[in-house]
């Protein structure tokens, strides 16, 4: 399938000059030819695929972290269920799912929400809980009713963990998305795909820093919007 | 539904081609994980036995956690070239993270109380770290083996792209094997990883010592979500701070 021996045939990527006719390790000037025609498309897409995920994936396992904070018995189904999808290889649940829903974006944001369930839903559990039972024991001595409690009281306590669940799905789904170009010509992946076809180094490596790059930097900004969000968490935690 | 029947189809005229890829991609996981713990279990342990390192310790699990395994196989491929060593590197890189991370928690978080009755008694800090440390620790470094491994045979499966060969030899190629192909492969990678998540999830409970057995949850908080998906390490204390490490890519 792919030849590495050999002098590898570039097709015409243009703009390149010597240093990409001679398959060099990274070529600058390639890169910068082809940022706005392949890269930040591709980093765009990236973006929407992952914010997708995430949203739809923070909703669904929200609602039922709540629902298992209230009826205990949901929480063992619900965990054994997405800690299966959670195990399951991203290339071959992207695949299992393509006689379902076929070569589409449904098919990669379906794999993609199900990386994030197992994540956010044990952390807004645990954050739920965590909650120190004297606290509660004030809010209902203050007279506050299940519903008000969980709005006033438990939720604002277990914000630090939900944005931290948040924060671990969005890097693992940034993670992920990058295999969604096997189904799907979208995101970081697709140049990488591309470059298989031509073992072309440059675009084999700028497409995986970008992906590191993107991944470290969502990861860097999620610890900056928890503390902002948390202000008096900050002093107890390093 | 067609593509899944005549997955099942494929299974059956190609058992020995699947046997034999599948063998091929535990081969390579089992070396990848190999090395991985040769490197990281000694530092981890050894630096959560000093109580030292820790932001080097934890963050190092949030920075792998963050590296896109696909991308990390692609700058691979670029520096490196197709081939076994660039896959190995991968594989390595990837695993190593979750490992030291548990491997520190694990010993770092033992029972102060615990430590301070062993030095009572007079144990050296060998015996100490053998005969207490590493005991109640081994739960939380098995939970980290665990993740390690099914992070390892996820990608592995992706490594084919690079040329590590296994079971992604047939998923990425679609050209040759058809599309039941691609889906019977498919079914063999998600039911390994399955079978590897669930037989070091037997192993973990195994080397659980049996005084903690009883107690039921040993690691984290919420015992069923410990027990299902590995590394759930100390979600309770400093949530998104080495937790949930990744599984599944």
């Amino acid at each position: 399938m792919i030849v590495a021996a050999a002098s590898p045939v570039i097709p015409d990527f243009g703009g390149g000059g010597g240093c990409a006719r001679a398959n060099r390790t990274f070529c600058w000037d390639w890169f910068s030819a082809h940022w706005g025609d392949t890269f930040q498309p591709a980093l765009l897409q990236h973006l929407a695929l992952t914010a997708v995920a995430v949203a739809v994936g923070f909703v669904i396992a929200t609602s039922c972290a709540l629902v298992a904070h209230r009826r205990g018995w949901f929480e063992g189904p619900f965990v054994t269920v997405s800690g299966i999808l959670y195990t399951i290889p991203s290339l071959a649940l992207f695949q299992l799912l393509v006689p379902i829903t076929g070569l589409s974006v449904l098919t990669a944001e379906i794999a993609l929400v199900s990386y994030t369930l197992l994540i956010i839903f044990r952390n807004v559990l645990t954050g739920l809980r965590e909650v120190p039972e004297e606290t509660r024991e004030a809010a209902r001595g203050m007279g506050l009713t299940a519903n008000q409690m969980l709005v006033r009281v438990e939720l604002p306590l277990a914000l630090p963990a939900v944005v931290a669940g948040v924060r671990i799905a969005t890097v693992t789904v940034i993670s992920l998305a990058t295999v969604a170009a096997f189904v799907i010509d979208r995101g970081l992946g697709a140049p990488i795909f591309a470059a298989l076809q031509s073992s072309f180094k440059t675009e084999f490596i700028a497409a995986g820093a970008l992906a590191v790059a993107l991944a470290l930097v969502a990861d860097g900004l999620l610890v900056l919007a928890a503390r902002a969000l948390t202000p008096w968490a900050a002093a107890g935690t390093s | 539904m067609q593509a899944f029947i005549e997955s099942f189809e494929f299974m059956v005229d190609n058992l020995g081609l699947l046997a034999h890829k599948t063998l091929e991609l535990l081969a390579l996981s089992g070396a990848a994980i190999g090395i991985s713990l040769l490197v990281a279990l000694p530092l981890g342990m050894w630096l959560g036995h000093l109580h030292r390192g820790s932001f080097v310790a934890i963050n190092v699990a949030n920075v792998g956690r963050a590296l896109p395994s696909l991308a990390v196989i692609a700058i691979g491929i670029g520096v490196l070239g197709l081939g076994f060593l660039n896959v190995m590197v991968a594989l390595v890189v990837l695993a190593v993270p979750p490992l030291l991370t548990n491997a520190y928690v694990a010993i770092e978080q033992v029972d102060p109380d615990a430590v301070q009755a062993a030095r009572g008694m007079g144990m050296s800090a060998r015996e100490l770290f053998a005969r207490v440390e590493l005991p109640l620790g081994l739960p939380l470094v098995f939970a980290g083996v665990r993740t390690a491994a099914v992070y390892v045979v996820a990608t592995a499966t992706l490594a084919a792209i690079a040329g590590g060969g296994g079971l992604g030899d047939i998923i990425v190629n679609q050209a040759s094997y058809r599309f039941p192909g691609v889906v019977a492969a498919a079914i063999w990678v998600a039911a390994l990883a399955i079978a590897v998540d669930l037989a070091l999830g037997v192993a973990q409970r195994l080397a659980t010592p049996r005084g903690l057995r009883a107690r039921g949850p040993v690691l984290g908080p919420s015992p069923a979500a410990a027990a299902r998906s590995a590394g759930t390490a100390p979600v309770a204390s400093a949530p998104g701070q080495g937790t949930p490490p990744p599984a599944g890519t």
